[in-house]
């Protein structure tokens, strides 16, 4: 392989920020025909040295190679004409045009008088769609696609242009196990077709099956390339994070208490239905489903965010109604949101006045905050979390994932909850975080409290919870014990398929 | 909050280009000041009448009223919103406590908290429609500067107000009267900034107003009622609008139908220059005194230097895009940078 030309060479890039090396002198390559997994914690450097790559950010020193020619990028445009794709997370289409139109968007073919032709752009769409084998046409409007489906829209943009290479940055994130493959396809093809692709991602199992080569950043620094062949979880993990991680199930039984919350008959319209489950303080239960199972909106409605149209609720043995958050917060529920930066935190504020948000009011020395009491908050949850900040007059959008994910839990561990509603912890944060907080959900249970977390990473479910609830379609399918079950039977379950030999 | 962190870790690590860098990051956060100061610098070098000490007061004072409108749209700004009715509700709020300064049922000791009402009253309308109906701001208030006219001359039968007998009344103190030798206009403004300063930095209704306009979702989520909070911005708005209205009606004793036209745009350009994010979310009162005195001073200079007062209103609108792109320029990093 070390005779071809590299389809894409970055040599000794650097990118400082003020007080931080983004990048330390990385050095990088990708040769075509090659899937390369980029790896590395949050706050490695993977999105920043992307960011250099499409000539968002300019490095400060290194050079960048396309075909071994070097090259100066000023601008995604110049990226993408140079033969360099993104395919983002974050999907960045117009919602109410057709797929043709954002594919050729900027370029739509023209007849005279600037007309669009729209024959030529609907046949060379439907052209790069067939190669996608998708089910939709380059007539659709982008906003009734999946997302699954608005990913396939970006791929097909990749394919108009002669790309040299392609790279995708965490693109199974909200894609379904059948979606995933057919993207998995696509990336076959273009490999065939010899472009070079890089491919972003914190799932192992992924980076496994479909990448032939692996690189690995930590703090901004390049720590080497292994052949996926070669290598293993462990040997990666290590690389990432610099010391080896346990992510077995090794938890002992705790001593149950009281039943802290118990739901009978939920319903909520469409979202779901007819939901009944307890949980007992000292213990954690896990939700565990698809994407739009109905689990984020049954933590929404416990915490007074929607209104149920059937059921009970009961805190310890007392039914109650929640009509609105601050009720909820009232009757001791809490819940960490599913989106951190939208729903947790307001990135440009303080750690401190983050912490103490929700309590604000009960905080005063007359009529003023007592800043004093925030900062001993603050200082308590920072020693108790492990919480990592210079100091807590940092704003919290500065922090790595993992940090900011451990102030929205203290936000919400000092309001002294008795249920504590935890969605999908672990979203976006890289692995040495994700066994401290799985650690730390754990311990919470143990000092007695009633946590529930709803989870779309199996390990996750398995390894912190104690029952699991599995969900699909809005309807409870089967709750297991976490001792006795089995990945077949939760997929099972998951997937609707209602079989209880499972 | 993000650049005090920024500079810490730079100050910490000490090689000679961070010293430069956290040098650097003071100055782009103190910006306005400097650029206030060599402004202040270049126009006394160039005019030494600048900095005599009437023409400051003499700007000090006439400040006062776009000043005290300020500090309320202050509180709108970083809870996320706009407040685009100021200009035309101080018109009325002047017209109102004149009108009913003359009116013998009520007089001045009634005129004053009765102005007050009708105010707060339009500020309710503001608050209501923008909080609880989760309307937009910019349209809200937008509408409310053309109606509050047309309710402002309807009121007033479009006729001027007067204060016929002006030697009878002690309602001049507001806008004329001065206690130790210090203008009471000017007076007002300093204490509603001192006291509304406090309000916003230290109390928990000021942090709510920047946790509503940082991040609204996130304000829900941990339990803030967003929609009472912009409300009470409002409030505290039209509070400041009133205040303003009667210094204005006071100091000229009577007054147009029009005499706020156009100060909403004067007042968004002082809190901006004060460096409040139209995002929502940051700003200081302490910011916007001293983007409400830039604002004087500039135009204070420029008619010293002999430009016509309309010129002014053309400066100001420069003002505010000099104001909003440097806001940008900081934030993206660099000054050129178009739509891609």
């Amino acid at each position: 392989m070390s005779e071809q030309t590299p389809a894409l060479r970055l040599e000794d890039i650097v990118k400082t920020f003020p007080g931080v090396r983004a990048l330390d002198g990385v050095s990088f390559s990708v040769l075509p025909g090659e899937v390369h997994a980029l790896m590395g914690e949050n706050g490695a450097g993977k999105s920043t040295l992307m960011k250099v790559l499409g000539g968002i950010y300019q490095p400060e020193e290194g050079r960048i190679f396309i075909e071994e020619r070097e090259t100066v990028m000023h601008g995604p445009l110049e990226a993408k004409a140079k033969g360099v794709m993104f395919i983002h997370q974050e999907l960045s289409l117009a919602q109410e045009l057709s797929v043709a139109e954002n594919i050729y968007l900027g370029e739509l073919p023209r007849k005279a008088f600037g007309r669009v032709d729209w024959d030529t752009l609907y046949s060379r769409t439907d052209a790069i769609l067939s190669k996608l084998k998708v089910s939709f046409n380059a007539r659709t409007r982008v906003g009734d696609l999946s997302i699954a489906n608005q990913q396939m829209v970006e791929i097909a943009r990749a394919l108009t242009v002669d790309a040299k290479a392609v790279i995708f940055d965490e693109p199974t994130a909200s894609l379904t196990d059948a979606e995933k493959s057919v993207l998995f396809d696509v990336i076959e093809d273009l490999k065939a077709q010899g472009v070079g692709i890089i491919y972003i991602s914190h799932r192992m199992e992924e980076i496994f099956r479909i990448t032939d080569r692996i690189s690995v950043l930590r703090d901004g620094e390049y720590r080497g390339t292994l052949e996926t062949a070669e290598t293993n979880e462990d040997e990666i993990t290590q690389m990432m994070i610099g010391r080896s991680l346990d992510l077995s199930r090794n938890f002992e039984e705790l001593e149950l208490g009281k039943v802290a919350l118990r739901v009978e008959g939920l319903s909520c319209g469409k979202l779901f239905q007819n939901v009944s489950f307890e949980v007992r303080q000292g213990e954690v239960l896990g939700f565990y489903g698809l994407v739009g199972a109905g689990r984020t909106e049954i933590a929404e409605t416990l915490f007074g965010l929607r209104t149920p149209t059937a059921g009970r609720i009961f805190l310890k043995d007392e039914e109650v109604r929640i009509n609105s958050p601050i009720d909820a917060i009232s009757k001791g529920i809490s819940l960490v949101p599913e989106s951190r930066k939208e729903q947790g935190l307001v990135l440009g504020m303080n750690c401190r006045d983050n912490i103490t948000l929700p309590q604000v009011d009960d905080l005063k020395a007359g009529p003023f905050v007592a800043e004093g009491a925030e900062v001993s908050i603050y200082d308590q949850y920072r020693d108790r979390l492990s919480i990592k900040s210079p100091s807590w007059r940092t704003a919290v959008g500065n922090l790595s994932g993992g940090n900011q994910q451990k102030i929205v839990i203290g936000k919400w561990l000092s309001m002294r909850p008795e249920v504590l509603i935890v969605d999908e912890p672990t979203r976006g944060i890289d692995v040495g975080s994700k066994s401290e907080i799985h650690n730390l959900l754990r311990d919470l249970a143990k000092q007695g409290y009633a946590v529930i977390v709803i989870s779309s990473e199996m390990p996750e479910v398995l390894h912190v919870a104690d029952r699991i609830v599995a969900m699909y379609h809005g309807q409870v399918m089967r709750e297991f014990d976490a001792s006795e079950v089995t990945e077949d039977g939760l997929i099972q379950a998951i997937s609707g398929i209602t079989n209880d030999a499972a | 909050m993000a650049e005090a962190s920024t500079s810490e870790r730079g100050a910490a690590r000490g090689t000679s280009s961070d010293t430069m860098k956290t040098v650097g990051a003071f100055l782009a956060r103190q910006g306005i000041l400097v650029a206030f100061i060599l402004f202040m610098i270049a126009f006394t070098l160039w005019n030494p009448r600048f900095i005599d000490i009437n023409n400051v007061f003499g700007v000090v004072r006439s400040s006062a009223i776009l000043g005290v409108m300020a500090l309320g749209v202050t509180f709108v700004v970083i809870g996320g919103n706009l407040d685009l009715s100021v200009g035309s509700m101080m018109s009325f709020s002047a017209i109102v406590v004149l009108d009913l300064h003359e009116n013998p049922a009520f007089g001045p000791a009634l005129a004053i908290p009765a102005m007050f009402a009708m105010t707060l009253c339009l500020g309710a309308i503001n608050g209501f429609l923008i909080g609880y109906l989760r309307l937009n701001s910019l349209i809200v208030t937008l509408g409310m500067l053309s109606a509050i006219h047309g309710l402002t001359l309807t009121y007033s039968g479009g006729q001027n107000m007067d204060i016929a007998n002006q030697s009878a009344t002690w309602f001049d103190v507001f806008g004329r009267g001065d206690a130790l030798g210090i203008p009471i206009p000017v007076l007002i403004f300093v204490g509603l900034a001192a006291f509304l300063g406090i309000v916003l930095a230290k109390t928990p209704f000021g942090r709510k107003v920047y946790a509503v306009g940082g991040n609204g979702t996130a304000a829900t989520f941990s339990g803030i009622p967003r929609a009472r909070v912009v409300f009470f911005t409002y409030m505290i708005s039209a509070f400041c609008v009133a205040t303003a209205g009667l210094i204005q009606a006071s100091r000229t004793m009577g007054a147009q139908n029009t005499v706020g036209q156009g100060m909403e745009l004067e007042v968004l350009a002082a809190v901006i220059l004060g460096g409040a994010s139209l995002l929502g979310g940051s700003g200081t009162i302490f910011k916007t005194v001293i983007g409400v005195l830039i604002l004087g001073f500039i135009q204070n200079g420029l008619l010293l230097a002999g430009l016509e007062f309309y010129a002014q209103f053309v400066v100001t609108w420069i003002i505010i895009i000099l104001a909003v792109w440097l806001d940008i320029a900081t934030k993206r990093g660099r000054l050129w940078s178009p739509i891609a």
